[in-house]
């Protein structure tokens, strides 16, 4: 097989069933039992799947710089992708399980929560600024954006990424130390931090 | 040194347990039920009222009787009651109680009643379940994350319990506390609150004819998970107000300091009376999420109990004293 066969044939679909996988999870897991909070369960597990996925996007570049292996970059829109898809679903999950009360969409309580609640507000930052990035994940756009304003845009992820952790955060602090979101902080801190070392590094560099 | 801590949302609550038990399972027949799971994954999120079996090791109560403050609402089943707790001597999800619970040993079990009363001393729980007769009360839990049950509950009223003790014109509080013993209780080997967990309510409120002393559910002796063999339970606050496994009864002079509010004073208070005005300040307490409903319902003023107890904080300020 040729490179472009292999791609075609065996890594996209490979990468197409690992990300429809946490799916085929959660939908498996509450087939074999449901438990006594299901909404919970799959609120958490798309939450969670999504910061996931946000993550292996970052690190696909850092990965591309020090392995030499710049056909990774062929994967990286996918996974985007499904990073909004899971974020799609667990957004949904929220609006529909808390805000239709009683029968009764409750929209003032919708817009309180996304307006005056840290970690609402984060979420909703991170999920929001990822819709440009996926309207605009085509070819074409790419095209009638050009790479260097595409690049520019698409920087919008380190945001979401940053926002998605401090949602996560906020979520679970106070109460508790939150060793995960401090996790995720640090694999944040580690992705971003990498790029700013090799952007002055680079600078530095054509300077001499 | 690296210093482990507990997170709160672990690994094992997002990647549902039962699960992960079965993972090899999974992965064979993953590919087998793909086509079975896309028809049934959805249809199962629906309302599902199977009450499981009881625990038929459990001693039974006979003769419960009926009371008029039970509601008529469907209850949670008794699965939904038994295996989602918040428990923090046990474990910080919510599966963890009915998993470690069984460490606990419920008998021989004494509480010690002291401070500003005419007959301190230690009681024996076999006596103490022998002080008024058991009846059967189907409360409306709501707990302070937003989500509630139904529950019938066994128990009698406090008031009956405390008299018992003769309290002073001193006693203007009544504190309790749960039992601190690592080998019954793993959780309490992480600081996740500080043990003892210690609960207290105004004398008024423990002698309100709603407020129960807990001694089992679904007519059989308290499920370690739940709070064996001693509990408050006090419909009209938020649960975690209703401490469990309780060793310890003082009567006081002074508003005693609850472990929540202790653990964080800006989220949980001492009256914890269930408010749909007073959000929490991460989350609406608005509305709330029966279990087993897939839609959320809207709070009521004191749980649905406001014609009992609103009384009881006339002129007060519930948003200072939430």
């Amino acid at each position: 097989m040729t490179a472009t066969q292999w791609r075609r044939r065996v890594f996209k679909p490979a990468v197409w069933i690992a990300c429809l996988a946490p799916l085929a999870y959660l939908i498996y897991s509450l087939y074999l039992d449901l438990g006594v909070n299901p909404i919970e369960t799959v609120t958490n597990f798309t939450g969670i799947t999504t910061l996931r996925l946000i993550m292996i996007t970052l690190a696909i570049t850092p990965l591309r710089w020090l392995t030499g292996i710049n056909q990774l970059v062929n994967y990286r829109r996918l996974i985007g992708l499904f990073a909004f898809f899971y974020g799609s679903l667990h957004f949904i999950t929220y609006v529909v399980t808390t805000f239709i009360v009683d029968g009764q969409f409750d929209t003032k309580g919708l817009w309180a929560d996304l307006a005056t609640r840290p970690y609402i507000t984060a979420g909703f930052t991170a999920f929001v600024l990822m819709i440009p990035l996926v309207i605009t994940s085509t070819a074409g756009w790419i095209r009638r954006l050009g790479g260097k304003r595409w690049n520019l845009l698409h920087r919008l992820i380190y945001i979401t990424a940053m926002a998605a952790v401090l949602h996560y955060y906020w979520k679970v602090s106070v109460k508790l130390p939150p060793v995960n979101p401090r996790n995720y902080a640090i694999l944040v801190a580690a992705l971003l931090g990498f790029r700013l070392w090799r952007h002055f590094a680079k600078r530095r560099a054509s300077e001499v | 040194m690296l210093i482990k801590k507990a997170a709160d949302i672990r690994e094992s609550e997002v990647t549902p347990k039962e699960l992960f038990l079965r993972r090899r399972e999974f992965i064979a027949a993953a590919g087998v039920t793909a086509a079975a799971v896309a028809t049934n994954g959805f249809g199962v999120l629906s309302d599902e009222g199977d009450v499981a079996a009881q625990n038929p090791n459990a001693q039974k109560f006979s003769d419960l009787k009926k009371s008029e403050f039970s509601t008529d609402e469907k209850l949670n089943s008794y699965k939904d009651v038994t295996t989602y707790n918040n428990f923090y001597e046990f474990g910080l999800d919510k599966g963890d109680p009915a998993q470690y619970a069984k460490a606990l040993r419920p008998r021989p079990w004494s509480v010690v009643v002291e401070g500003q009363c005419g007959k301190p001393g230690t009681y024996n729980i076999e006596d103490i379940m022998k002080w008024a007769p058991i009846e059967e009360r189907i409360y409306r839990m709501r707990c302070v994350e937003a989500w509630s049950m139904v529950i019938p509950w066994n128990g009698y009223p406090m008031s009956a319990f405390l008299k018992r003790f003769e309290p002073t014109s001193k006693a203007k509080f009544v504190e309790f506390k749960t039992l601190v013993d690592q080998k019954q209780m793993p959780g309490q080997t992480e600081p996740a609150l500080q043990w003892p967990y210690t609960e207290g309510l105004r004398m008024d409120e423990a002698m309100h004819p709603l407020t129960l002393v807990g001694l089992g559910l679904y007519g059989e002796v308290m499920p370690n998970q739940n709070g064996a063999p001693i509990r408050l339970v006090v419909p009209w606050k938020y649960g975690f107000k209703g401490i469990k496994s309780i060793v310890r009864v003082r009567f006081v002079e002074n508003e005693p300091l609850n472990t929540w509010k202790q653990q964080q004073s800006s989220e949980y208070g001492f009256y914890a009376n269930v408010n749909p005005q007073v959000d929490h300040p991460r989350w609406s307490q608005g509305s709330e999420r029966r279990l087993g409903e897939f839609f959320r319902r809207k709070t009521l003023m004191f749980n649905g109990y406001a014609d009992q107890v609103q009384s009881l904080y006339a002129g007060m300020d519930l948003r200072k004293n939430y």
